[in-house]
């Protein structure tokens, strides 16, 4: 990490922000989905899986019908392990339903180059084969490498490459908010 | 948090946060087990070689399947049947797998250091998988794997290693890997096959199993290895049975929870009773299934780790 440092230069969504995005995914989700039948909602570690959690939840508050969550861990399907130097510590994936003809609504924090979501698609492909796959999250920040787009977007943010968006999340970082920082060193290679 | 090292060629180079690296990373890998389609495309386009100089089934067999899980090209050569027996050197046979762009090189020698020198003599990344009386690497983290996912921890437990310890590689890593973990080892077996001042490594010995087994909460039995008991280092089978083997009588003075272990494969009747290797506090048949999540893990983290980390500066 020599040679990063981030700079805090605004914040994007505070903890209202936050939980009035994801109420209003959630009743994207119903609607989109004309209900909640045979719906899962699976959440990419690491801040995809609290965001998923608060997901079921909202979709389970609003319908009365508790929704089934997993959670996806990609390391081993990264495209990038050749290339990065430190590989990435492993967890455990737990999926404790078989998602073969679900409805299955994939959760994470931010999409960027589409990689991780390209990751988590072949990681759920090799544990069934769900009918649907949609996308939700919290900040799409542009700069897209593959042809991926999210269904559901709490917020559009433009950035410039130099920049990070850092969601911090009370279950992962102890606070909640979205901030933009940018990057005072060398570039990032990713 | 990475392994920062090429090769893996014994336990005693590892801290005890890299063998926690490695269990960790085994816990997600076992998961592969429970699934339809076991195969992960960590390391794809990778090319693995295993090369063995002496006989092996599980060690093999487990190495390729976890190659083969994460999507790795596997080549098997036993030494046996390849250029070996015309009169091939090692070196020579090193720079044939380099030129055929081996990245990983999972190496059983009978010769001790044999991997170490190949891990000079090539960039790829060396795995220990035997070599002589020396280590056994792998075989000891399913060990402990297995001693920590059936018993929750292995800082403070008391484990105990019965039989051959002066042949044994496997009894040599468990050594390291279970005091680095914070366990408290036994070691038990006929006075000749105890190396001497093997106390230095930090074990206590006993030549006495009925005494040694009470209180222990893991028996990890070794293979007596008839092929190289030639020399007479004790008098007769019968009497290694008599003094050593574990069976029913000499389990009821143990603990009712303890853990039998057996690297493999087992002498039935000899060291072990096959109702011993069997029952339900035998995990033998779980540490076939662990040695393929260990491998899998190990080879995920020295594929690149330290060696990338260095090149990419």
């Amino acid at each position: 990490m020599a040679g990063r440092n981030l700079a805090e230069k605004a914040q994007l969504m505070d903890a209202n922000d936050i939980r009035r995005a994801i109420v209003r995914i959630a009743h994207e989700v119903i609607e989109r989905n004309q209900g909640v039948s045979d719906l899962a909602v699976v959440g990419i570690r690491t801040r995809g899986v609290p965001l998923a959690r608060r997901l079921a939840d909202a979709i389970r508050s609003i319908e009365s019908t508790p929704v089934p969550v997993g959670v996806l861990d990609i390391t081993l399907y990264r495209d990038d392990l050749t290339t990065i130097g430190v590989h990435p510590v492993v967890h455990k994936t737990e999926v404790p339903f078989d998602i073969t003809d679900k409805v299955v609504v994939l959760v994470d924090d931010v999409i960027y180059t589409g990689r991780t979501v390209r990751a988590a698609l072949d990681a759920l492909m090799d544990m069934g084969r769900p009918r649907l796959i949609q996308l939700a999250v919290l900040v799409d920040r542009g700069h897209r490498e593959l042809p991926i787009r999210p269904d559901f977007v709490g917020k559009n943010v433009p950035t410039s490459k130099r920049e990070v968006i850092s969601v911090r999340l009370q279950e992962s970082d102890g606070e909640e908010r979205v901030v933009i920082q940018e990057l005072t060193g060398e570039l990032e290679s990713g | 948090m990475a392994l920062r090292r090429k090769d893996l060629l014994g336990l005693e180079d590892l801290t005890r946060e890299e063998i926690e690296l490695i269990l960790d990373t085994a816990e997600p890998c076992k998961q592969i087990f429970t699934r339809d389609i076991r195969k992960l495309p960590t390391l794809r386009g990778k090319t693995m070689v295993n090369l063995f100089y002496e006989p092996s089934t599980r060690t093999r067999t487990s190495f390729e399947l976890a190659g083969k899980w994460m999507s790795a090209d596997v080549i098997n050569i036993a030494a046996s049947s390849s250029s070996v027996v015309k009169g091939e050197s090692l070196k020579d046979t090193v720079r044939t797998l380099e030129s055929l762009g081996a990245n990983i090189i999972v190496m059983r020698h009978r010769a001790a250091g044999a991997p170490h020198f190949l891990a000079r003599s090539v960039d790829a990344a060396v795995v220990n998988a035997g070599d002589g009386a020396h280590e056994h690497p792998t075989q000891a983290l399913l060990d402990l794997y297995t001693i920590r996912e059936k018993k929750g921890r292995i800082e403070g437990l008391k484990v105990l290693i019965v039989g051959d310890i002066l042949h044994s590689r496997v009894a040599k890593s468990n050594i390291w890997g279970l005091t680095k973990m914070g366990a408290s080892v036994t070691v038990v077996g006929p006075p000749t096959l105890i190396p001497p001042e093997i106390e230095k490594t930090g074990v206590k010995v006993s030549y006495n199993l009925d005494e040694a087994i009470r209180d222990v909460d893991a028996i990890n039995v070794l293979r007596i290895q008839l092929e190289r008991q030639k020399k007479g280092l004790f008098p007769s089978t019968r009497e290694y049975i008599n003094l050593y083997g574990l069976n029913r009588h000499r389990l009821a003075k143990a603990r009712e929870d303890v853990l039998v272990l057996h690297p493999g494969p087992a002498n039935l009747g000899i060291e072990i009773t096959q109702e011993v290797a069997t029952c339900d506090r035998s995990a033998i048949a779980e540490q076939v299934t662990n040695g393929v999540a260990v491998r899998m893990a190990l080879l995920y983290l020295i594929s690149g780790g330290g060696r990338q980390h260095e090149a990419a500066g």
